[in-house]
């Protein structure tokens, strides 16, 4: 008696809060990611198609600090060779200095210079964009996610959903609209049924052609922001494939090991009288 | 406290330990000390955390080795070690996931201590020695946070440092020197970082007098009776060992699991954001591990009295040994202690759950509700329940139910009993 009384009361408090909290979710689909999973792998020739998208289009506004022209070359990545990684740095110029004069002077690029910011300064990206700042997209990939309820948040862990970054950007990406009516907006600002508020100040960056395929793939908005979306989880993880790679044999070894661990035990403890 | 009269029979060993007799300490320590043969799994967490502060400050002195402790580098620096450090990434998510680890072993090896009375004359000091490595291990954690540098860094820094604005009087003073200015700042920072290096050699110090303690006093165990002659007991090497290193195996399976599968899993996407002051995330959330903490200090309106229930609620489990008055250790002869304890167990881990989101509606009526509850568990209940609640029979000694009254062995194997 008592116990049942206990247990309506604690499923009472229990449905309420689960209440409240299915309010506030946004809906965010799951995409289908090359990288995802126990042994992912980054698809290469999505990786050095979202290199495009994100040179093309994203860096015009969008500074990534953190990745040199060296990391395309290097294992797990988009696989460029040395030399076009070299290539793709000389095509820039960089500000060094200063010489044995004490003067600045400009230089091609290296394979061990970092991605050339945009704006020279924060002020500078600020005035250009009417105050607002475009975030950095180095780490973008790991600072983004989706919220999951506690069920499916517990879920998570046992399917290494790791992949809430590329998700949200994704639908980011090809979640712009109009606003629904009673909704108004300032000339700056853009809805997006996924950004948190709706109302961002980042422009449609894409649109269907706008960045040249050259092996086929659809020249699309969709596959556009889901090849960017992996490019920018690779910037933001680029030892995933290794970490996957030595995850699997750890846990070979620990599995065996526990195997061995436990017989030795029973053995150990079964003498016992 | 020795258990054995070691001699070692190799002649610079003997030269030594006639001068030194730390030979037959280790071996009296880890070799023949007596455990009694009962044991559980649930006792093999106290290896296994000293094991994990081993690699946190093996990782730990590794990662500072490339860390940049300053507010400009800070977050760079640790972006450096996951992309340029060899084999950084893996140490950084070590050491991160470590924190957890950590955690959760040592929540375990709490509520083992909870539903066997581990807290019980005369383990009192021995217990009390191991909450004060948990605030040791809370503080450590707290400030490890912050060196990151991210949004959650900041703002957790500045949540939690601004609690101390609520002693009266003192209260702006005291944050201010934490702050070491008028904010958290990078002077916040560099202490942090100082403090974070510092603390955990202070836990393993008392980690020593846990174990010195442990060792003076016995394990207790699941039965809850004292060992009463040698049949009880069996010598922690190779018994204990060979267990402990299988349930070690088992939980570096988990812990590998995390850092090779999902490193970011208990990890916020905020932090990966550079720490912004003139920016408050949506939601400052704390690491999970300090969620019910978190819960209790925001179910309560009053600043200062969140404040004083948030450390009431880590200090009331140093009393534990004068608050439960029952003479019955384990709660396996104890049937409505057990039952309280699990629902305390769900208590907490719903104000786990409530510490996780945002502080309105209903999550703040539960969150009240249950840390009235928590309080209640250790102030009314525990007290209480001694008086009234009627124990079941004890066993007469720990090796009876396994070797019978003769003390011949029951069935064959004749393991420790491991139903509790």
């Amino acid at each position: 008696m008592r116990k049942t009384a206990l247990l309506i009361a604690a499923a009472a408090l229990l449905g309420s809060v689960s209440a409240q909290a299915a309010e506030q979710a946004i809906h965010i689909d799951r995409q289908p990611w090359s990288f995802a999973g126990p042994f992912g792998t980054y698809d290469r020739a999505q990786l050095q198609r979202g290199y495009r998208v994100y040179k093309e289009v994203c860096s015009t506004c969008h500074s990534m600090k953190l990745v040199a022209f060296r990391n395309l070359a290097q294992p797990g990545g988009p696989g460029f060779t040395e030399a076009q990684a070299k290539t793709v740095a000389a095509e820039y110029k960089i500000n060094d200095g200063p010489n044995d004069k004490g003067e600045m002077f400009e230089r091609a690029g290296r394979v061990t210079d970092y991605f050339p910011s945009p704006d020279p300064n924060e002020q500078a990206a600020r005035a250009r964009f009417n105050g607002s700042l475009p975030p950095d997209l180095s780490v973008i990939a790991k600072a983004r996610g989706v919220e999951s309820g506690v069920l499916r948040g517990i879920l998570n862990m046992f399917t290494q959903y790791q992949e809430g970054g590329p998700d949200y950007i994704y639908a980011y990406l090809t979640g712009y609209g109009k606003p629904p009516a009673g909704e108004e907006l300032t000339p700056t600002q853009h809805w997006n049924s996924v950004f948190p508020g709706h109302k961002t100040q980042m422009p449609p960056p894409l649109t269907d052609g706008q960045v040249e395929y050259t092996d086929g793939t659809p020249a699309t908005v969709s596959q556009y922001a889901r090849d960017v979306s992996a490019f920018l989880m690779w910037a933001a993880e680029p030892h995933l494939e290794a970490r996957k790679r030595i995850g699997f044999q750890v846990m070979i070894f620990l599995i065996v090991l526990a195997g061995l661990a436990y017989y030795t035990k029973k053995k150990v403890w079964a003498d016992l009288h | 406290m020795s258990h054995s009269n070691y001699q070692p029979k190799n002649s610079v060993l003997a030269w030594i330990e006639r001068r030194l007799p730390i030979f037959g300490f280790m071996h009296g320590s880890f070799v023949a000390y007596p455990v009694p043969r009962n044991l559980n799994y649930w006792w093999t967490f106290g290896g296994i955390l000293s094991f994990m502060l081993g690699v946190q400050i093996i990782t730990g002195v590794v990662l500072v080795m490339h860390y940049t402790p300053t507010s400009l580098e800070a977050f760079n620096s640790v972006e450096k070690i996951m992309r340029d450090v060899n084999y950084g990434w893996l140490l950084r998510y070590i050491h991160a996931n470590g924190a957890s680890m950590f955690f959760l072993a040592v929540y375990i090896h709490i509520f083992r201590g909870l539903y066997y009375g581990s807290y019980k004359e005369p383990r009192e000091v021995l217990w009390i020695l191991g909450v004060i490595i948990f605030i040791l291990m809370m503080a450590t954690a707290f400030m490890g946070y912050v060196l990151p540098w991210g949004q959650m860094s900041f703002w957790a820094a500045t949540v939690i440092t601004n609690l101390f604005s609520a002693i009266p009087v003192f209260g702006k003073s005291i944050t201010q020197f934490l702050w070491g200015g008028y904010s958290v700042d990078e002077p916040t920072l560099q202490r942090f970082f100082a403090l974070h290096y510092l603390l955990p050699f202070m836990i393993a110090g008392v980690v020593v007098l846990h174990i010195w303690a442990l060792h003076h006093v016995g394990q207790g165990n699941p039965a809850g009776i004292d060992v009463k002659s040698d049949r009880d007991t069996v010598p922690f090497t190779p018994y204990a060992t060979v267990k402990d290193n299988f349930a070690l195996i088992c939980f570096m399976i988990l812990f590998a699991w995390f850092v090779f599968y999902i490193p970011n899993y208990l990890g916020h996407p905020d932090n990966y954001i550079p720490a912004n002051p003139l920016q408050t995330p949506p939601h400052i959330v704390p690491e999970w591990y300090f969620l019910p903490f978190y819960a209790i200090l925001r179910a309560i309106p009053n600043k200062l009295l969140g404040v004083v229930a948030l450390f009431s609620s880590i200090i009331v489990l140093a009393f534990l040994p004068w608050l439960d008055t029952s003479k019955v250790r384990s709660a396996r002869f104890r049937p409505l202690y057990k039952q309280f304890f699990w629902v305390l167990v769900v208590t907490c881990v719903g104000l786990g759950y409530l510490g996780s989101q945002p502080a309105e509606g209903i999550y703040v009526i539960v969150a009240r509700i249950l840390t009235a509850y928590y309080f209640l568990h250790f102030l009314v209940i525990l007290p209480v329940l001694g008086y009234f609640e009627t124990p079941k029979p004890l066993p007469k000694s720990i090796s009876e139910p396994v070797l019978g009254k003769s003390g011949v062995a029951v069935g064959i194997g004749a393991r420790a009993p491991r139903k509790n």
